[in-house]
């Protein structure tokens, strides 16, 4: 006899809130700055981070104030390096985005929205402790003092790629600023960077790794091997999930059935925070929580990153075929370039002149760069690098059976 | 010299390792206070300290994934996966992470890692403690892969692989733990009196890359590694035929001038291998002797290998290559 059909009789798939055609609108954020404690970095516990990990650490309002125990108290210089920092980034990144148009790069991925993030967490650090970024995070390049013109020969694929052509753009790699090779499968250096500050525990360093994550790769093994690691060894790692909403044009609801990201933590037991990730002095003051807790000792900080991903993916998708087009707009998060000058204005250390100022000085800078990096090459014209870099580096030394491929492919090669 | 079987002489090796060398840690399930399922790491965490030596959560791709990192940030990892069959939650790491930090960071990250795990069948595993996967590692650029045979190149091989600066993934014949198998199940001999059992107690290698000549003779080439290299020495000595045995030690990079020159002698060659035919490494071996040695073969190679089925639990001998299979393929070459 055939079962009784039960009234829902198909999949439970969750879809996005708000799809092409829809209007968008949330809610605003729950939480205003000075709402939750900030709590001793040393002595805290994971269940003393609850109300963190559901709710949101801010200090910066809406109208510019900057305000409760989270306050990092940064000076106006250290404010406006923040700020010049991302201005770069977001320049950087549509003169990038203008290159691939024109294909003199194949790909390219911006940090549009989420500028704050890499930046304010990488200035949160000291300089000794590692970077393991995903895509997203090319600023911290710019906190460690990253060339201009070398992260575009990478993105360009020239002669001088310091990565030698092998890698799609945006995976860079800067050892001197101890900003670790970044890997397209995403995920992997969550739970690598555990092994990185394990490392660093072992040698008994004063050294931390700090890691990101995306609500989509939240989804993979990776980041539970990261946490139950962690959780386990208490190396001095700080774990973050950039929840931006989409993983391409999968939306974070599919990511996980649970309301926020960050109280995953809680259940492995490691301090969770969730803070508003366009709040530049927010994301400063939370990883710096976080970095005292592992100079002590005291092991990881999980740390969920509020934000909105601004833009596309990346150069080859078309958000407006699968989230409504007013999307952006109706984030309460705003932008963080925007909400950092708002705030430098409000405490008389800025204005709408020196912004100008600020743009058109970077615009130069990142022109200039642009212009002498295409002198050593593009993907478009070349040169590129030499073909024998197919072979060099896969081992410390070329053994033999690549050696006779790499003789045969020197005959049919089109350098 | 001192009487090792395999156990006690990875043990050596990991043992000299952690004590020659601050960056070298060793970790993996059981491994740390049990001392390993097998044994194999018995005594070290008492002698080295548990931040050298130590037991980790019952997970292959965290293993894996810490161990890149603790790589590629100055560490000489060696990791153990329990049993080979449980490697693949850790695929994803070793081929796209450790295999490739390397070339990908354009020489600027590498991972100095040894992962080493007991393969093979033969002990009554069934599908999951029996396999043999190391044709899903030799696929893979930038990785070493090892299958050792014997005390004397468990020992030498790990020692090599350790001190590597490129990861290595090394395969031991859990069979062989205790004793050589020659294909008789009701026979369970020691390595006692085994000429490859001699193992010196102080530091030593055997290269990666370097095959080992275990039998020598000049009628035709039995190429075989792991396990089936003692079953393909009964073979020989049960059809008389005069071979070369090769046993190649380390499969990538595969010792091209130990089989040109058994070949260019003998003119014959069988591949044995205990892992499924289709795409097994021996039609690697099967088209890198014809590429290479096509005009001095007497005869079409032949491959005696396991099933291309899942392992089985109580009919296992019929699965793994025997000494009478061996043996045919053998006398089926010098018909010609």
């Amino acid at each position: 006899m055939a079962a009784k059909k039960k009234k829902q009789v198909t999949l439970h798939v969750p879809s996005a809130p708000f799809r092409p055609g829809d209007k968008a609108s949330f809610a605003p954020f729950e939480n205003e700055p000075g709402d939750l404690p900030r709590p001793d970095p040393i002595k805290c516990t994971a269940s003393e981070t609850t109300d963190h990990a559901y709710g949101l650490v801010r200090v910066l309002d809406f109208e510019g104030n900057a305000s409760g125990p989270w306050n990092p108290e940064l000076t106006s210089e250290e404010l406006r390096e923040g700020l010049e920092h991302m201005v770069r980034m977001r320049i950087f990144d549509d003169r990038m985005m203008k290159m691939q148009r024109t294909g003199k790069l194949s790909f390219y991925m911006r940090s549009y929205g989420e500028e704050a993030v890499a930046i304010a967490q990488t200035m949160a650090l000291e300089n000794q402790d590692w970077i393991f970024p995903t895509y997203r995070q090319p600023g911290a390049q710019f906190v460690r003092g990253r060339d201009m013109v070398s992260m575009i020969n990478h993105c360009i694929g020239n002669q001088e790629d310091n990565v030698k052509g092998r890698q799609m753009p945006v995976h860079y790699t800067y050892r001197d600023g101890r900003f670790i090779s970044v890997s397209s499968p995403v995920g992997t250096q969550f739970s690598q960077a555990v092994g990185v500050a394990m490392a660093s525990q072992y040698k008994a360093l004063d050294e931390c790794c700090i890691t990101w994550i995306g609500d989509g790769s939240s989804a993979e093994g990776d980041y539970h091997y990261a946490l139950n690691f962690a959780s386990v060894f208490k190396p001095p790692v700080i774990l973050n999930i950039v929840n931006n909403q989409w993983a391409i044009s999968t939306h974070a609801n599919l990511a996980s059935g649970n309301p926020t990201f960050a109280s995953r933590g809680l259940a492995y037991n490691v301090p969770s925070m969730r803070v508003d990730g366009n709040d530049f002095l927010a994301l400063y003051a939370v990883t710096k929580w976080a970095r005292q807790r592992a100079a002590a000792g005291e092991g990881a900080t999980h740390i969920e990153v509020l934000t909105y991903r601004a833009g596309a993916h990346s150069s080859s998708d078309d958000p407006s075929r699968y989230r409504a087009g007013d999307e952006h707009e109706a984030w309460p998060g705003g932008d963080p370039v925007e909400r950092l000058v708002q705030h430098l204005v409000t405490i008389g250390e800025w204005s709408e002149k020196k912004q100008e100022e600020l743009e058109e000085r970077v615009d130069g800078e990142v022109m200039a760069a642009y212009k002498e990096a295409v002198t050593y090459g593009d993907l478009a014209n070349g040169p590129y690098p030499s073909a024998d870099t197919i072979f060099t580096e896969v081992y410390e030394e070329v053994p033999w059976h690549l050696q006779e491929q790499w003789d045969e492919m020197k005959k049919w090669s089109v350098d | 010299m001192p009487e090792m079987n395999i156990v006690q002489a990875v043990n050596s090796a990991l043992d000299i390792m952690l004590e020659k060398d601050p960056n070298v840690i060793f970790f993996g399930e059981d491994a740390g206070y049990f001392g390993g399922v097998f044994r194999t790491s018995d005594g070290l965490q008492e002698k080295h300290g548990e931040h050298r030596v130590f037991d980790t959560p019952l997970s292959e791709g965290g293993i894996a994934a810490i161990a890149f990192g603790m790589g590629i940030n100055g560490l000489r990892p060696i990791a153990e996966i329990q049993f080979a069959d449980y490697i693949f939650p850790a695929y994803d790491q070793i081929v796209n992470e450790i295999a490739k930090v390397r070339h990908r960071s354009g020489g600027e990250f590498w991972c100095p890692l040894t992962i080493r795990t007991p393969a093979g069948g033969g002990i009554r595993g069934g599908h999951h403690h029996s396999q043999s996967p190391e044709s899903q590692f030799t696929h893979t650029s930038g990785i070493n892969v090892v299958y050792t045979s014997t005390p004397y190149n468990s020992k030498g091989l790990l020692i090599s692989a350790i001190e590597s600066n490129d990861p290595v993934v090394v395969f031991e014949p859990k069979r062989c733990y205790r004793g050589p198998f020659y294909g008789d199940p009701h026979n369970v001999p020691t390595w006692k009196d085994h000429p490859e059992a001699e193992v010196p107690e102080a530091h030593y290698t055997v290269p990666l890359g370097e095959a080992r000549l275990a039998m020598e003779g000049t009628e035709c080439t039995v190429i075989s590694w792991g396990a089936m290299v003692h079953v393909s020495e009964q073979a020989i000595k049960n059809c008389g035929i005069s071979c070369d045995l090769i046993d190649l030690q380390t499969l990538v990079p595969w010792d091209k001038d130990a089989i040109i020159k058994s070949i260019e002698k003998t003119g014959r060659c069988v591949i044995v291998h205990e892992a499924p035919k289709t795409s097994g490494f021996g039609a690697e071996m099967a088209a890198s002797v014809q590429e290479r040695c096509f005009y001095h073969l007497e005869a079409p190679i032949e491959r005696v290998t396991g099933w291309d089925t899942p392992f089985p639990h109580t009919t296992e001998w019929d699965y793994m290559p025997s000494p009478a299979r061996i043996a045919d393929a053998i006398m089926k070459t010098m018909e010609e």
